[in-house]
C-alpha cells in the first residue's frame, strides 16, 4: 500500500511539473499522401534483398527442406502445411531447437520490405524468432507501397503483439561487419503466392 | 575528467583515432545514401519535428492518455521521478517474482540510471543481450555510442575477451565464428531469464502501445520467453497517433546505420496470457529540460546517433571522451542539463559546424543549443569569481581554445581569456592536429564537402 502511494505521487508530481511549464500549443501536421506508384512488386524485392532477405518459389522452398533435412517444421501456412511436422506447443521453450517455421504474413511494404504479421499470424509470439530459419508466406497482391499506407491498412487493429520483419536477425557490432544470425533466425524466405 | 583531456587519452593512439574516424565516417554515408533514395525526406524530418513539437506543447495529456489506454490493455504503469526511483520499481517487481537473473536488451534509459549496478549490488545477474553490449559488459565498460555500443573496439579486442568469458578459440576474431559463440551463449540466457528488460523507441497515446526496433532479435527473444517484461520508456517518447510511427520509422533507421527499417519492429500492446507487461515511465531531469524553453528541443531526440556519426570532434575523440551516457552533440546539451558542473566541458566539445544540426531527423538545432550552454555556461563561470587556476582545473576555461579549429566561432568565448592561457600549452587538439596518422582534412574542406 504504502508503494502504492509513493507511485501515485510521482506520477502526479510529473505530471504537474509538466503542467506548470508555459509552452505554446503548436497543432499536430497532416501527414501528406506520400504514396508513390510504379511497380510494387519490383521494389519489394530489391529491398528484400537488401535487408539480406531472398525471394524463393514453392519449389525452391521444397528443395531447401528436402536437402537440409531438417527435424523440426511447423508450418502454420495453409499452403505448406505438408512439410509441417509439429504442433504449436504450450509453451515457446518447447521450440529452443526448432529448424523452420513457415507462417503467413498480411502484407509487405515496398520500400523497404517489412512484412506485418499478428499474433494469430505467429502461433506464439516467440515463433518468428526462435527458429533457426524463418519462412514467410505472401501473397503477391498484398503489397503496399511506404509505412504510411501500411499503418492506414492495419488501421486500428488491436493485437496484443504486432511485428514488422525486414529480414533475418543480423548485426554490425564487430567492427562493421555484417553477421547474419545474431539471436534470432539465420535466415528470412519469402515465398510470393 | 574533462573532455579535452579524454580526448588527448582517445588519440594518443594515432592509428586507432583514424580508424574509428573512418569507420563512423562510413556509417555517415550509409545514412546519406539511404536517405536520398526517399525523395520527401526533408519533409519527413520537418513532420517528424513538428509532432515532436505538438508532443512537447501537449506532453501531459499524451502521458495520461498513454496511461489510460496502456492499463485498459492490461499493461501495468509506473512512474519514476527519478534514476533511484526507476531502479527500485525495477528491483520490486523482480522480488515480486522472486527473480535474481534479467537479460536486457539495448536501453539508454537503463544506462542513465544505472540500473546494472544497481541490480547487481541487490544480488541479481543482469545480462544485456544487445551483441555490442555483451562485448561492452564483459569487458566492464559503459558503451561508447548509443546504436554502436562496442564502436571503439578493434575485433581482435573482441576475440581475446571472449577468449576468457565464452572459451573461443585464442586469436579467432573472425566476425562470424564470434557472433556464434555469443548467439549460443546468450540463448541459454534467454531460455533461463523469467523477467527481460527492454527500453522504447516509441509510446503511442491513442492505442497504449509501445514499438521497440530491434536488427539482432534480442528483445523478443528476452520478452517473448519470459514471464515478465518491463519496458523502460523516457517520457518524452511519447507519440500521438499509430499513424506517426509511419513517419518516425521511415526516419530511424535511416538515420541511424542506413538500413531502410530495422529487421524487428515490434508493437507491444497487452500482455500474452498468463504474462505481465511493465512500463515505467521515467522524468529523471526530462521535465527541468522542459522548462528550460532553449534547450527544450534536445527532448525530441529519438537516438538514432546520426549526430554522433557526423560529428568532428565525436569521430576523433570517442565515446568515452564525453564522460555521459549519451555522448556526442546531443548527450552535450542533454548531460549538462542533469549536472552542469560535471559537463561543463560539454558543449565545447563542437567545431559548431552544424553538421549534427543537418543531419538530425527530428531537425533538433543541435549546434545553437551548444552555443547557448556555453553562454550559460560561461556566464556562470563570470560570475563565480575564482582564481583563473581553479578555471584550468576544473575545465572549463581550459576549453574553448581548444577548439579553435572551428575558427571565428568562438571568438566571442576567447575574449574573456588572458592571453597567457590562450596561448599556453594546453591546446589539445592543436597538438594532435600535428600527427601524420591523423586525417590532413581541415575543417573547412570538410565543411565544404559535406554541405555540398
Ligand atoms: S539529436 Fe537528432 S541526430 Fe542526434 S541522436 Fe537525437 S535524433 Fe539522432
Amino acid at each position: 500500500m504504502v508503494q502504492k502511494k509513493q507511485i501515485m505521487s510521482s506520477r502526479d508530481y510529473i505530471l504537474s511539473k509538466i503542467r506548470n511549464t508555459p509552452r505554446d500549443k503548436r497543432p499536430l501536421p497532416e501527414i501528406p499522401d506520400f504514396k508513390v506508384d510504379g511497380e510494387l512488386m519490383d521494389r519489394f524485392k530489391r529491398s528484400l534483398l537488401m535487408n539480406k532477405g531472398e525471394i524463393v518459389d514453392a519449389k525452391q522452398l521444397e528443395e531447401f527442406i528436402d536437402s537440409h533435412q531438417f527435424k523440426k517444421v511447423l508450418s502454420l501456412s495453409e499452403e505448406f502445411r505438408s512439410f509441417s511436422n509439429l504442433d504449436i506447443p504450450d509453451d515457446a521453450h518447447q521450440l529452443a531447437d526448432m529448424d523452420v517455421a513457415i507462417i503467413s504474413g498480411q502484407f509487405g511494404v515496398a520500400e523497404n520490405a517489412a512484412i506485418w504479421l499478428e499474433e494469430r499470424d505467429m502461433g506464439l509470439r516467440a515463433l518468428p524468432f526462435i527458429t533457426e530459419h524463418l519462412v514467410i508466406v505472401l501473397e503477391k497482391d498484398q503489397l503496399v507501397s511506404n509505412m504510411h499506407e501500411a499503418y492506414e491498412r492495419i488501421g486500428k487493429g488491436a493485437s496484443g503483439f504486432g511485428l514488422f520483419i525486414a529480414g533475418p536477425s543480423k548485426t554490425a557490432d564487430i567492427e562493421q561487419s555484417l553477421v547474419i544470425g545474431a539471436h534470432g533466425a539465420k535466415s528470412l524466405r519469402v515465398v510470393l503466392v | 575528467m574533462n573532455h579535452p583531456t579524454k580526448a588527448e587519452e582517445f588519440l594518443s593512439d594515432g592509428a586507432n583515432a583514424k580508424w574509428h574516424d573512418e569507420t563512423l565516417w562510413f556509417v555517415r554515408d550509409k545514412r546519406d545514401s539511404s536517405s536520398k533514395t526517399v525523395p520527401e525526406w526533408e519533409e519527413l524530418r520537418d513532420l517528424a519535428s513538428r509532432i515532436k513539437d505538438n508532443v512537447l506543447d501537449y506532453l501531459e495529456t499524451y502521458l495520461l492518455e498513454f496511461e489510460k489506454n496502456a492499463k485498459a490493455n492490461n499493461i501495468r504503469v509506473h512512474w519514476a521521478k527519478n534514476a533511484e526511483e526507476h531502479n527500485q520499481i525495477v528491483l520490486g517487481i523482480l522480488n515480486k517474482h522472486q527473480c535474481k537473473a534479467i537479460v536486457k536488451s539495448k536501453s539508454i534509459l537503463t544506462e542513465e540510471c544505472h540500473l546494472n549496478p544497481f541490480l547487481e549490488k541487490h544480488g541479481i545477474e543482469v545480462v544485456d543481450t544487445d551483441l555490442g553490449e555483451r562485448i561492452v559488459q564483459f569487458l566492464n565498460q559503459p558503451p561508447s555510442h548509443i546504436v554502436m555500443p562496442a564502436i571503439h573496439l578493434k575485433k581482435m579486442a573482441i576475440s581475446d575477451i571472449f577468449h576468457e568469458k565464452l572459451q573461443t578459440e585464442k586469436g579467432n576474431d573472425d566476425p562470424y565464428y564470434l557472433t556464434q559463440a555469443a548467439r549460443n551463449h546468450l540463448r541459454e540466457k534467454f531460455l533461463a531469464a523469467k523477467v527481460a528488460i527492454t527500453g522504447v523507441n516509441f509510446g503511442v497515446a491513442e492505442t497504449g502501445e509501445f514499438v521497440v526496433c530491434t536488427n539482432e532479435g534480442n528483445a523478443d527473444m528476452g520478452v517473448h520467453l519470459a514471464d515478465v517484461h518491463i519496458a523502460s520508456m523516457g517520457i518524452e517518447k511519447i507519440i500521438p497517433k499509430r499513424e506517426h510511427l509511419g513517419v518516425f520509422l521511415r526516419l530511424l533507421a535511416r538515420s541511424a546505420t542506413g538500413q531502410s527499417i530495422t529487421n524487428y519492429n515490434s508493437h507491444f500492446r497487452s500482455p500474452d496470457t498468463g504474462k505481465e507487461i511493465h512500463i515505467v515511465l521515467v522524468d529523471n531531469g526530462r521535465t527541468e529540460q522542459l522548462a528550460r524553453e532553449k534547450f527544450r528541443n534536445s527532448l525530441k531526440c529519438i537516438r538514432c546517433g546520426a549526430c554522433m556519426n557526423t560529428c568532428p570532434i565525436y569521430r576523433r575523440s570517442g565515446g568515452f571522451s564525453y564522460g555521459s551516457t549519451v555522448p556526442g552533440p546531443i548527450g552535450s546539451i542533454l548531460s549538462p542539463g542533469l549536472d552542469l558542473q560535471k559537463h561543463s566541458s560539454l558543449p565545447f566539445a563542437s567545431t559548431l559546424c552544424g553538421s549534427c544540426s543537418d543531419v538530425c531527423p527530428v531537425k533538433i538545432n543541435i549546434h545553437e543549443q551548444l552555443y547557448e550552454w556555453r553562454q550559460e555556461i560561461t556566464k556562470a563561470q563570470a560570475a563565480n569569481a575564482k582564481s583563473i587556476s581553479m578555471k584550468i582545473a576544473n575545465g572549463i576555461f581550459a576549453v574553448p581554445f581548444a577548439y579553435k579549429i572551428s575558427a571565428g566561432m568562438m571568438r566571442g568565448a576567447l575574449k574573456f581569456l588572458p592571453d597567457s592561457i590562450t596561448y599556453s600549452g594546453l591546446n589539445t587538439w592543436g597538438k594532435q592536429r600535428d600527427l601524420p596518422e591523423l586525417p590532413k582534412e581541415t575543417f573547412k574542406q570538410w565543411y565544404k564537402k559535406n554541405r555540398s
